[in-house]
C-alpha cells in the first residue's frame, strides 16, 4: 500500500509544530525568524501559510506520477512504491528542470552554496520504510496532519466530508490533480482561498512529454531511410549524368 | 613600422569591456554560486543562461545541419560555398552552448552524468545525448578543413569515406534535439502563457530553427565579406533568402493555425506585456517574410542583410518568450536578469564572433573548393537551386 498524508486545514491551529519537527528531522536550523517565513525554501521544507483565519500547509505533494521524476535527466528523483518521491543528491547535476516542471513549485535550491543541492520534503522516506510515521504527523497536536495508507486516508476524508458537510468545502484536493498526489487536503473554503493552485490539469504531466518522446524510434528509423533514400537518388542521378557524358 | 599592440578601435574597446565584465561575473559565479551571480529564484529556476545561451545558441547553430542536408543530401550544390562557414558556426555554437551550460548548471562538474545515469523519459536526457553526439558529428564534419590546411591526405580520405552516414546522423540528431528544446516546455501547461504553450512546440521549434539557420548563414556571409574583403555571394544568398521566406511562411501558417485551433486569439486584446512581446516576435518574422518575397529586395545586400537580422531577432524573441517571459505570470514572479548574467551572455557571444573570425582567417573556410563548378558561372541573376541541377 502506498503511504500518504492527509492535511485537514479546518483542524490546523497554525502552531507550526510540523515545521519544527521537519527541521529537526533534516538537521536544519529552526528559530522564530525562520518560523515567520511563510514559504518553503532550501532551509525550510514545509511551511504553514496564514490566509486570514485559515491555515494551509506547504510541502512536497509526492505526486503519484511526478513531473519531477519524469524530467530528471539523470534519474536522481524516484517515485518509490511506498509513496515518497526520493532524491539522490549524488546524481543531481543541478539543471533545475524538476523545479521548472513541478506544478506546485515545490523543489527549492541551495542558491548560495558552492556545491548546491535541490531540497524538498520526501515524506520522511526512511521513517516510512521502517514503518514509522512522518515527523510532521507525529508532531501535530490536533491531528490536522495525518499519515497513513492513501486509500484509507481518502476513505477517512470522504467520511469527514459526509459527517459534517457544513464544515467542509465538498472536495478533496489531491485526488485528481495532476493524476493524483500523495498529499491530500481538506478545507472549509474553496482551495484557491487557502492558496492552493486550482488550475492544475487532471492529466498526469509526464504524459505531455512522453507523447512526443515515444515517437523517437519512429522519427529516427523513418528519417534515416528517407534521408538515405534521397541521398541515394540524387547521388545516382549525378553518376548517371557523368557516365552518359563520358559515353558521348 | 611594426605595432606591438593591436590598434584600439571602438569595437575592440567594447569587446574588451564585455570580456572584462564577463570575467568578473565568472568570478562571482564561481565564488558566490548561482545566488551571487543571477536573479534566479525557487519560483523562477531558469533565466537568461538557459533562455538565450542554450535555447538561442542551439537554434542559431542550425545552419550547420540545414545546409548539410541541402547540399549533400538534397544535392543543391549551389549552396556549397556557404556550407563550411555554416558548419563552423554550428560547431562553435555548440561549444558555446556547453560553456553556457557550465555557467548555468548547479554542478557543472557533473555535466557528464546524463551519459551514464539514464532516464529515457526525460526530454532533457534526450537533448543531452543528442547535443553530445551532434557536437561529435560537427567536429568530424569540420575536420576536413583542418586536414586540408595541413595537407593530411590519408585522414582526409578516411573522413570522406564516412561522410554520408555521418551527415545523415547529423541531420537526424539535429531534428531530434531542435524539436526537443520545444518539448522541454510541454510539461508546464499550467505555467506557460497560452500564446506560447502548444502541443506543437516541438514542430514549431524545429521549423523556426531551419529559418534561424538560413538567416544566420546570410548574416555571417555578409559580415565575413566585409571583414575579409570578399565579394558577397549575392545570387546564392538571394536564393537562400527566398527559401528563408518560404520556411518562415510555413512557420507562420502553422503558428496561426495553432493559435486559432486553441482559441487563444482573444488574449491578443489584453494589454499585457505578453501581448506586446508576442507582437514583437511575430512582426519580426512577418516583415522579412513579405520583403524577401520581392526579388528587388533580395538582390540588395543591405536589405537582404536587414531581413536576415530581423529573422534572427524574431527567433531570439521567440526562444526568450518560451523560456523566460512566457513563464513569469504562471510562476507568479518577475524576473529581470542580473548584470552578471547579461555580462556572461554577451561575453559568450563576443567570444563566438572572435573565434569565428580567427578560425576563418587561418583555415580554408571561404575558399571556393574547386572540385565542383565554380560559383562565378552563376552570374548576375539570382541562383536557382532547381535549375542549377
Amino acid at each position: 500500500m502506498s503511504k500518504a498524508i492527509l492535511y485537514d486545514s479546518t483542524l490546523c491551529i497554525g502552531c507550526k509544530a510540523c515545521e519544527g519537527a521537519c527541521a529537526d528531522r533534516w538537521g536544519l536550523p529552526y528559530d522564530d525568524k525562520i518560523a515567520a517565513e511563510e514559504k518553503i525554501s532550501a532551509h525550510k521544507l514545509t511551511a504553514i501559510e496564514t490566509h486570514g483565519d485559515k491555515f494551509c500547509r506547504l510541502l512536497c505533494m509526492n505526486c503519484l506520477q511526478p513531473a519531477c521524476v519524469s524530467v530528471c535527466p539523470v534519474g536522481a528523483l524516484q517515485k518509490t512504491a511506498l509513496g515518497p518521491v526520493t532524491y539522490d543528491a549524488e546524481k543531481c547535476m543541478g539543471c533545475r528542470y524538476c523545479m521548472q516542471a513541478c506544478p506546485f513549485q515545490v523543489p527549492t535550491y541551495e542558491w548560495n552554496a558552492r556545491l548546491p543541492r535541490m531540497r524538498k520534503c520526501n515524506m520522511c522516506y526512511e521513517r516510512e520504510s521502517q514503518g514509522k510515521l512522518t515527523a510532521c504527523s507525529v508532531a501535530c497536536p490536533t491531528g490536522a496532519t495525518k499519515n497513513g495508507d492513501r486509500d484509507e486516508l481518502i476513505g477517512e476524508a470522504q467520511k469527514r466530508l459526509a459527517d459534517t458537510p457544513n464544515h467542509y468545502y465538498q472536495k478533496i484536493y489531491g485526488l485528481k490533480e495532476v493524476g493524483g498526489t500523495s498529499v491530500l487536503f481538506l478545507s472549509a473554503v474553496p482551495f484557491d482561498q487557502i492558496g492552493l493552485r486550482t488550475g492544475e490539469p487532471q492529466e498526469p504531466l509526464p504524459e505531455t512529454t512522453w507523447r512526443v518522446l515515444e515517437l523517437l524510434p519512429d522519427v529516427v528509423s523513418t528519417g534515416a531511410v528517407l534521408l538515405g533514400g534521397i541521398w541515394w537518388i540524387t547521388n545516382r542521378r549525378d553518376e548517371v549524368a557523368k557516365a552518359e557524358g563520358q559515353r558521348k | 613600422m611594426t605595432r606591438k599592440f593591436p590598434k584600439v578601435t571602438v569595437w575592440r574597446a567594447i569587446f574588451a569591456a564585455i570580456l572584462l565584465s564577463g570575467l568578473y561575473a565568472t568570478y562571482l559565479r564561481v565564488v558566490y554560486g548561482l545566488g551571487g551571480s543571477t536573479n534566479l529564484s525557487d519560483k523562477f529556476p531558469w533565466g537568461l543562461w538557459i533562455g538565450f545561451d542554450v535555447m538561442c545558441g542551439v537554434a542559431l547553430a542550425a545552419g550547420g545541419f540545414t545546409l548539410v542536408a541541402m547540399v549533400h543530401i538534397f544535392n543543391v550544390k549551389t549552396y556549397k560555398p556557404v556550407l563550411r562557414p555554416a558548419i563552423l558556426t554550428a560547431f562553435l555554437g555548440y561549444c558555446l552552448v556547453v560553456v553556457g551550460l557550465l555557467y548555468d548548471l548547479g554542478r557543472p562538474d557533473r555535466l557528464w552524468h546524463p551519459l551514464v545515469m539514464w532516464n529515457p523519459h526525460s526530454v532533457m536526457f534526450e537533448v543531452a545525448w543528442c547535443v553530445t553526439l551532434y557536437s561529435t558529428v560537427l567536429f568530424l564534419e569540420f575536420l576536413p578543413v583542418v586536414f586540408e590546411k595541413f595537407g593530411l591526405h590519408k585522414p582526409l580520405e578516411w573522413v570522406h569515406s564516412i561522410s554520408v552516414p555521418l551527415m545523415i546522423l547529423g541531420v537526424l540528431l539535429s531534428t531530434l534535439h531542435q524539436s526537443s528544446l520545444g518539448s522541454l516546455f510541454l510539461i508546464v501547461p499550467e505555467k506557460e502563457y497560452p500564446l506560447w504553450y502548444s502541443p506543437l512546440l516541438p514542430l514549431l521549434f524545429f521549423i523556426s530553427s531551419l529559418a534561424a539557420g538560413l538567416a544566420m548563414t546570410i548574416f555571417e556571409s555578409w559580415h565575413s565579406s566585409r571583414a575579409f574583403g570578399r565579394a558577397l555571394e549575392l545570387p546564392l544568398l538571394a536564393s537562400m533568402g527566398r527559401v528563408l521566406a518560404v520556411v518562415m511562411s510555413v512557420y507562420l501558417w502553422i503558428r496561426f493555425l495553432d493559435l486559432a485551433h486553441r482559441g487563444v486569439f482573444g488574449l491578443l486584446l489584453r494589454n499585457r506585456i505578453e501581448t506586446w512581446l508576442f507582437a514583437l516576435e511575430i512582426l519580426l518574422m512577418i516583415v522579412p517574410t513579405i520583403l524577401l518575397y520581392q526579388p528587388k529586395v533580395r538582390m540588395r545586400p543591405g536589405a537582404l542583410y536587414a531581413c536576415a537580422v530581423m529573422a534572427v531577432f524574431s527567433l531570439i524573441a521567440n526562444r526568450l518568450n518560451v523560456g523566460t517571459t512566457g513563464l513569469e505570470a504562471g510562476s507568479g514572479t518577475h524576473y529581470v536578469p542580473r548584470w552578471s548574467e547579461v555580462a556572461v551572455t554577451l561575453s559568450i557571444v563576443g567570444a563566438g564572433f572572435a573565434i569565428f573570425h580567427a578560425v576563418a582567417r587561418y583555415f580554408p573556410i571561404f575558399e571556393a573548393h574547386s572540385e565542383e563548378q565554380a560559383p562565378e558561372n552563376v552570374g548576375e541573376t539570382e541562383a536557382d537551386p532547381v535549375a542549377m541541377r
